[in-house]
C-alpha cells in the first residue's frame, strides 16, 4: 500500500460555511430549548413522573453507543491489523470524540440541575453504573485523543497499536456500561437482565459503522476525494454482519422472554397490542432498521444503497431506542401479578407520553453538535486521506496509520 | 385501720408513686426522641404496618402527607409529585377488590441509592430512605430504579414550601416517612391522620424494638412486603393482602 497522504479540507467554499451554519444553528436551537426546560421546568416536555427519560436520552443514548461504535473502523485497522482500513482510521478516531461529545452535552443539558454538574464530578457513589459511565465517558475522550495523536504524530506511529488496543477495550467496556444502565435495572422487567450490555455493544457496531459510511461517503463527495470500491466493498459487508447480529440478539431477547410465563404480559405489549411502540419495532426497528438495509447490502452494490442502506441502520436505531427506552417505561410496573391497578399516579395502565419540540430540538442539537465538531476538525487537521481510490491502495508498502 | 382509711392511704400512695414517676416516663419518652445533634441510628429500623383489611375507599393519609409536607400540585396528575398515594387493586379472576396506600417503602436494600450517581438518594442508619436535595443533580436514574414508582421528579417550581421540608424543582423527592416529626418522636403525618379520622389501618414503629407493637405484631400475625421477590427487606409492611 502506497504511503497515504492526508490532507485537511479546505473548508472555504460557500457550501462549507453554509452546513457550519446550518449546523450551529440546530446547536443553538438546542441550547435555546435546554435553557427553556430549565427555566420552566420538565412540565414543558412531554416527560412525567412515568416516562422521566424521554426523547433526549433516546438521542444521547443513540450518539453515545454510535461514538463507542465509530472507532471499530480504526480497531479494525490497528488492533486486527487489517491494512485497508488504515486509511479511515484517523476519521473513525474523529468520529468517535464528536459523537460522544454531542450525546454528553444532551445527556447533561437534560438534567433536572445541570448546574450541578460539578456535584456530579465531585461526589461519587461507586455502586452507581452512572457513576462509572462518569469515568468511562471522560476516560473515553483521554484514551481515543492519545490514539488519535499516535496516529496524527509521526514519531508516535509505533505506539499506534498498543493506544489502538487500549482504545479498544476501553469502547467495550463503556458500552457494557452504558447497557447496564439498564439492565441493572432489577424492577423493569422490559430492561433488566445481563443481554443489554452485549446487545448494546452490537448495536454499536452497527449504528457507528451506519455513521462513519455516511460521513465518509459525505466528506469524500463534498470535498473531491474519490472513494473506491475496495474500502466500500468491505463496509457494506461490515454493515450487513452487524445488521444481521442485531437482529440475532433481538431476536433472543424476545424468545427468552416468550417461554417465561411472566413475561408474557411484557411481549404481548411489545409485539402485538403496544400501539405506537409494536409499530415502531415492526416497522421502524425490524423492517427498516434490519430486513431492509440488509437487502440493500446484499442486494445491490451501489453506492446509493449502501448510503441508503446506512441511513435506514441509523432510523432503526433511533427506533430501537425509542422502543426500548420509552416503551420501557410506559409498559407498566409488575407489582401486583394478575391483578388490574387503579391510582392516581396511572399505575397498572401503559404510560402516555409524546416528544416534544424542546426534546427533540435538544436532541438534534446534540446530533449537530457531533457533526460540526467533525466539520470544524476535519479542517484543523489532517484526518482524511487525499484519495481512498482504489489504484492508490492496491500497492504494498509502508504506511502510516 | 379502717377499712376506709386504709383505702384512702392506699390511694394516696398511688397517686404519690404516680405523680413521682410521670415525669421520669416522661423523661424516658424524651430520651427516645433523638436531639438534633444525635446522629440516627442502626439501633432502629423505622417502619410501617398496613392492615389493608381495615384500609377504606378515604384518602386521608394522602391528604395529611401532602399537608404536612407542603406537596402541592398545579393540576398537572402527570408530572405533579406524589408522595403517597391510594391504588385500588382487583384480581383479575376473581374480581375481588382491595384499596391501599403506596409509598416509598424505604427498603435496606434500596435500588433507588444503588444507582444514584452522586450518592444523594441515601439511607439513614435507623432505615429511612432520603434524597439530599443539594447533591441531586435530577438525573432521574432513581425513579425508573424504584420498584413501587414512589419517586416524583419536580417538574416545575414549587410554593408553599414547608420549613422542615426542603424541596426544589429539578430535584427528585419521595416519602420521608415525615423524618421531621421522627426525629422529634411523633409519627408520620399518614398514621397520625389514618388512626384519627381514618380506618385505623396504619401502624407506625421500631421494627428492631422488641417491645413495640409493631414489632410484636409482626412476631405474631401474617404479613407480607410488595415484590418480595426482589429481597429488597422493605421497612413498610402490609397485611391482608
Amino acid at each position: 500500500m502506497a504511503s497515504i497522504q492526508y490532507r485537511e479540507i479546505e473548508g472555504r467554499s460557500g457550501a462549507y460555511l453554509a452546513l457550519l451554519g446550518a449546523l450551529g444553528a440546530l446547536v443553538l436551537a438546542g441550547l435555546g430549548a435546554a435553557w427553556l426546560m430549565e427555566h420552566e421546568g420538565h412540565h414543558i416536555t412531554g416527560m412525567t413522573n412515568r416516562i422521566v427519560w424521554g426523547t433526549p436520552h433516546v438521542f444521547a443514548v443513540f450518539l453515545i453507543v454510535a461514538a463507542s461504535g465509530a472507532l471499530n473502523v480504526a480497531s479494525i485497522a490497528s488492533v486486527f491489523g487489517r491494512e485497508l482500513y488504515k486509511p479511515l482510521a484517523r476519521l473513525s478516531g474523529l468520529l468517535a470524540v464528536a459523537l460522544l461529545a454531542g450525546g454528553l452535552a444532551v445527556l447533561v443539558l437534560d438534567l433536572g440541575r445541570p448546574d450541578r454538574l460539578i456535584v456530579a464530578m465531585t461526589h461519587y457513589n461507586f455502586k452507581s453504573v452512572f457513576a462509572w459511565n462518569i469515568f468511562l465517558y471522560t476516560g473515553f475522550f483521554a484514551v481515543v485523543a492519545l490514539y488519535l495523536w499516535t496516529m496524527l504524530e509521526r514519531r508516535m506511529n509505533g505506539y499506534t497499536r498498543r493506544a489502538g488496543v487500549l482504545a479498544f477495550l476501553w469502547r467495550l467496556v463503556l458500552t457494557t456500561g452504558t447497557g447496564s444502565i439498564f439492565g441493572f435495572l432489577v424492577a423493569r422487567e422490559p430492561f433488566a437482565g445481563a443481554l443489554m450490555a452485549p446487545l448494546f455493544i452490537v448495536m454499536s457496531f452497527s449504528l457507528g459503522l451506519a455513521v462513519f459510511v455516511l460521513v465518509l461517503m459525505a466528506a469524500c463527495r463534498w470535498t473531491g476525494r474519490r472513494l473506491g470500491e475496495a474500502v466500500l466493498g468491505r463496509l457494506r459487508s461490515l454493515l450487513g454482519v452487524f445488521v444481521a447480529t442485531v437482529l440475532y440478539f433481538v431476536a433472543v431477547q424476545h424468545l427468552s422472554n416468550l417461554y417465561i410465563a411472566r413475561q408474557h404480559e411484557l411481549e404481548r405489549f411489545f409485539l402485538l397490542e403496544g400501539g405506537v411502540y409494536t409499530a415502531l419495532f415492526w416497522l421502524g426497528q425490524v423492517l427498516v432498521g434490519g430486513v431492509l438495509p440488509l437487502a440493500l447490502l446484499f442486494g445491490a452494490a451501489s453506492r446509493g444503497a449502501l448510503a441508503a442502506a446506512a441511513a435506514c441502520v441509523i432510523a432503526g436505531g433511533f427506533a430501537q431506542l425509542y422502543v426500548l427506552i420509552i416503551g420501557g417505561q410506559a409498559y407498566p410496573q409488575q407489582m401486583f401479578p394478575e391483578k388490574e391497578i387503579v391510582s392516581s399516579f396511572f399505575d397498572g395502565v401503559v404510560a402516555s407520553y409524546a416528544p416534544s419540540l424542546p426534546e427533540i430540538a435538544l436532541g438534534v442539537g446534540g446530533v449537530a453538535l457531533a457533526l460540526a465538531l467533525t466539520t470544524v476538525a476535519l479542517k484543523l487537521l489532517p484526518f482524511l486521506p487525499r484519495s481512498l481510490a482504489d489504484g492508490d491502495l492496491a500497492h504494498g508498502g509502508p504506511t502510516s496509520a | 385501720m379502717s377499712p376506709e382509711r386504709r383505702q384512702f392511704l392506699a390511694w394516696g400512695a398511688a397517686a404519690a408513686a404516680g405523680s413521682a414517676l410521670a415525669p421520669g416516663l416522661r423523661l424516658v419518652e424524651l430520651a427516645q426522641a433523638r436531639s438534633p445533634e444525635e446522629a440516627a441510628s442502626k439501633l432502629q429500623r423505622w417502619g410501617l404496618l398496613i392492615d389493608v383489611t381495615k384500609c377504606g375507599g378515604c384518602d386521608d393519609c394522602v391528604t395529611a402527607c401532602h399537608a404536612e409536607n407542603g406537596v402541592s400540585g398545579h393540576g398537572r396528575p402527570e408530572t405533579d409529585a406524589q408522595w403517597i398515594r391510594k391504588l385500588s387493586i382487583r384480581d383479575k379472576r376473581t374480581g375481588y377488590a382491595q384499596t391501599l396506600p403506596l409509598m416509598c417503602q424505604h427498603c435496606e436494600h434500596p435500588p433507588c441509592v444503588d444507582v444514584c450517581p452522586t450518592g444523594a438518594s441515601f439511607k439513614r442508619d435507623d432505615g429511612i430512605v432520603l434524597v439530599d436535595k443539594h447533591t441531586c443533580i435530577g438525573c432521574r436514574y432513581c425513579v425508573l430504579a424504584c420498584p413501587y414508582g414512589a419517586r416524583s421528579f419536580i417538574h416545575e417550581a414549587v410554593s408553599g414550601q414547608k420549613a422542615d421540608v426542603p424541596r426544589g424543582k429539578g430535584t427528585v423527592e419521595s416519602c420521608t416517612l415525615c423524618v421531621h416529626r421522627v426525629d422529634r418522636g411523633e409519627t408520620p403525618a399518614c398514621v397520625e391522620a389514618c388512626n384519627r379520622d381514618g380506618g385505623k389501618a396504619m401502624a407506625f414503629g421500631d421494627l428492631n424494638d422488641a417491645s413495640s407493637a409493631i414489632h410484636r405484631r409482626l412476631k405474631g400475625e401474617a404479613s407480607s412486603q410488595i415484590r418480595a421477590d426482589l429481597a429488597l427487606n422493605t421497612g413498610v409492611r402490609y397485611q391482608g393482602l
